[in-house]
């Protein structure tokens, strides 16, 4: 357990853990029978628990969201496919390595795969540039879905990151242009295409890998215009009011859903995906194998024309 | 006269007069002081001159009348969909109040204002932004607005013209409102797939979700002098990365240097060059 990063408000579970697990270790040392006390303390760990995880608000799934064990891209692509090939560059100008693109095998169909790609340490993320991508990164993405469009493969997008990166290059190399291109070509990409939301949906450099057909998102995901603390920056010039502005923004999963953002809420275990990375991963591939399925079996110009309607009537407004 | 001009006409907001005598109605001052050069213009003559300072060229801030008046042949301008207005989807704090507050200041509905018109005689669709309304920001109503002008155009095979100002996606419509970016480019590409004209004019500021949609998808992009044009403005970059930003940087000339533009237009020249593109447009297609 020593290299489980628990999250602050995970503490107290944490220490009721630790607590039985002393009275477990100390049944057999002192080889005494406590079987009653130990079944009395693991119901009150499992009540706890359930109690815990079920009552998360938006702030603390927003940090599980950003959790550094939280599996990635490259996690589920090792996990969930076979023979992946990952494919480098987007021809004009580099290789950005905060987002991953390639091809493998999904059971029966080949696949495109792209997503972002976080580090899950420091010198990790420095390499990653912390998963925020610049506009290599989606025109690299860019490239790679006119690929499966030629080759009639599906699309698969892992969607995690805090957003695009804010840089002086990545603008003066066209940020904006980059990221619109994608929502363009995504809108209209003749494959099938699904997206799932594994961790960090953080505004324009999550969306521009997020439009697809299908729009799956774990339990525990995130998905914001806006960060909450740059929210709550501008709103309260207090970015320590971020917990509270995580509510108004409606960023977690079944909210998303209620709206009709999303199509799916993956389950993940109570703990987290990264606590039974096992179990996240098969309902993952289970979802994913549904769904594209389904769409593989329908006229793909139908596919087109609803992913259009789709987007077409998102928005709220007074008329 | 133009409908935009006529609508609120109680309201004391700072339009370009139509006629010369309205400038008594204007609350600004009668003198104005360029912020880049310092020069003090007479606010008649700065009108005169298209609001562009006549020492240094300094492009002055446009409201979406005054583009519309600009660019547009003489009342020629009809305008789409004028009473889409702003809900509260998510329920956000303040969010009713401050879009009520822009309506009352700005005498518009929203930060776009979407309609027929003909440039040089001949007809177009035109949508203008207008960043005094909540600093552009893009709700659901300029995503709808922005969709059903390229759906009309498409239907009347018109070209587009798109002046975009904005600080980027409205945060009090939460996820919505980032959607707006895909619906928008959505849009543009089924318009384009249609063979016809969009033309964008990035004024100042163009920023955030908007410059990462329909912004940036224009067959061909222009922008005025001195526009700030980005997707993360230079304060965001400063916060997050502690970069310093050099000078210059996100201007219209640094994106027209770094192939992102296709030409820097001067206010003066605007109208007569778009309406030379329509032209250029207007034989097949
Ligand atoms: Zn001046």
């Amino acid at each position: 357990m020593d290299d489980i990063r628990f999250l602050d408000f995970e503490k107290d579970y944490l220490e009721l853990k630790t607590k039985l697990d002393e009275l477990k270790d100390m049944a057999v040392s002192k080889n005494i029978d406590m079987e009653d006390e130990i079944r009395g303390l693991e119901a009150r760990v499992a009540d706890f628990k359930a109690e815990k995880y079920q009552g998360l608000t938006a702030w603390q799934k927003y940090q599980m969201a950003r959790h550094p064990d939280r599996p990635t891209t490259l996690d589920y692509i090792q996990a969930l496919f076979e023979d992946f090939i990952e494919l480098h560059g987007d021809r004009c100008f580099g290789d950005d390595p905060a987002v991953v693109g390639g091809l493998a095998w999904l059971e029966e169909m080949p696949v495109t795969i792209i997503g972002h790609q976080k580090g899950k340490d420091t010198k990790q993320n420095l390499e990653r540039n912390f998963g925020c991508p610049s506009p290599e990164g989606f025109r690299k993405a860019c490239r790679l879905m006119k690929q499966a469009e030629k080759f009639g493969r599906p699309l698969i997008t892992f969607v995690d990151t805090q957003g695009a990166y804010p840089g002086v290059e990545a603008e003066e190399r066209g940020q904006g242009w980059a990221i619109a291109q994608n929502l363009l070509l995504m809108s209209s990409l003749q494959v099938p295409t699904v997206s799932v939301i594994i961790g960090e949906g953080g505004s324009g450099g999550a969306l521009a890998l997020g439009v697809a057909d299908r729009v799956l998102m774990l339990s525990y995901s995130v998905y914001a215009v806006i960060s909450p603390q740059g929210c709550a920056s501008i709103l309260y010039r207090d970015a320590r009011r971020a917990n509270e502005v995580a509510e108004h923004l409606k960023m977690t999963a079944p909210e998303l859903k209620a709206l009709g953002l999303i199509d799916e809420v993956i389950s993940e275990p109570l703990e987290g995906a990264h606590r039974d990375q096992e179990s996240t991963y098969r309902e993952v591939k289970a979802r994913l194998l549904f769904n594209l399925r389904e769409l593989k079996n329908q006229d793909v110009g139908e596919l087109v024309e609803q992913r259009y309607e789709r987007l077409r009537k998102i928005g709220i407004f007074n008329e | 006269m133009l409908d935009i001009f006529n609508r609120k006409q109680k309201k004391k907001y700072v339009t370009l007069p139509v006629h010369a005598d309205d400038l008594s109605s204007l609350t600004v001052p009668a003198v104005k002081r360029c912020p880049r050069c310092g020069e003090r213009t007479q606010q008649e003559d700065l009108n005169q001159n298209l609001k562009v300072c006549p020492r240094c060229e300094y492009h002055y801030p446009l409201s979406a009348g005054e583009r519309v008046w600009m660019i547009t042949d003489e009342n020629s301008f009809e305008e789409f969909d004028a009473e889409l207005a702003a809900a509260d989807p998510l329920g956000f704090p303040g969010y009713a109040e401050k879009a009520a507050q822009a309506r009352e200041e700005t005498g518009l509905n929203e930060a776009v204002v979407t309609g027929r018109a003909t440039i040089n005689g001949y007809p177009v669709v035109l949508a203008v932004m207008d960043n005094r309304f909540m600093m552009g920001s893009m709700g659901s109503v300029v995503g709808e607005k922005v969709v059903r002008a390229l759906e009309r155009a498409g239907e009347e095979r018109l070209p587009v013209i798109m002046l975009t100002a904005s600080g980027g996606a409205r945060m009090q419509e939460g996820m919505i409102s980032l959607m707006q970016m895909a619906k928008t480019s959505a849009a543009v590409e089924r318009f384009s797939r249609q063979g016809l004209l969009y033309i964008v004019v990035l004024t100042h500021p163009t920023t955030g979700g908007v410059t990462a949609s329909f912004a940036t998808l224009g067959d061909i992009i222009l922008t005025e002098p001195g526009t700030m044009i980005g997707f993360a403005g230079p304060r965001v970059i400063e916060q997050t990365i502690g970069q310093k930003v050099p000078t210059g940087f996100q201007q219209a000339e640094f994106f027209l240097e770094h192939g992102m533009i296709d030409r820097i237009v001067h206010r003066r020249e605007m109208k007569e060059l778009l309406g030379k593109l329509v032209a250029l447009h207007s034989t097949g297609g």
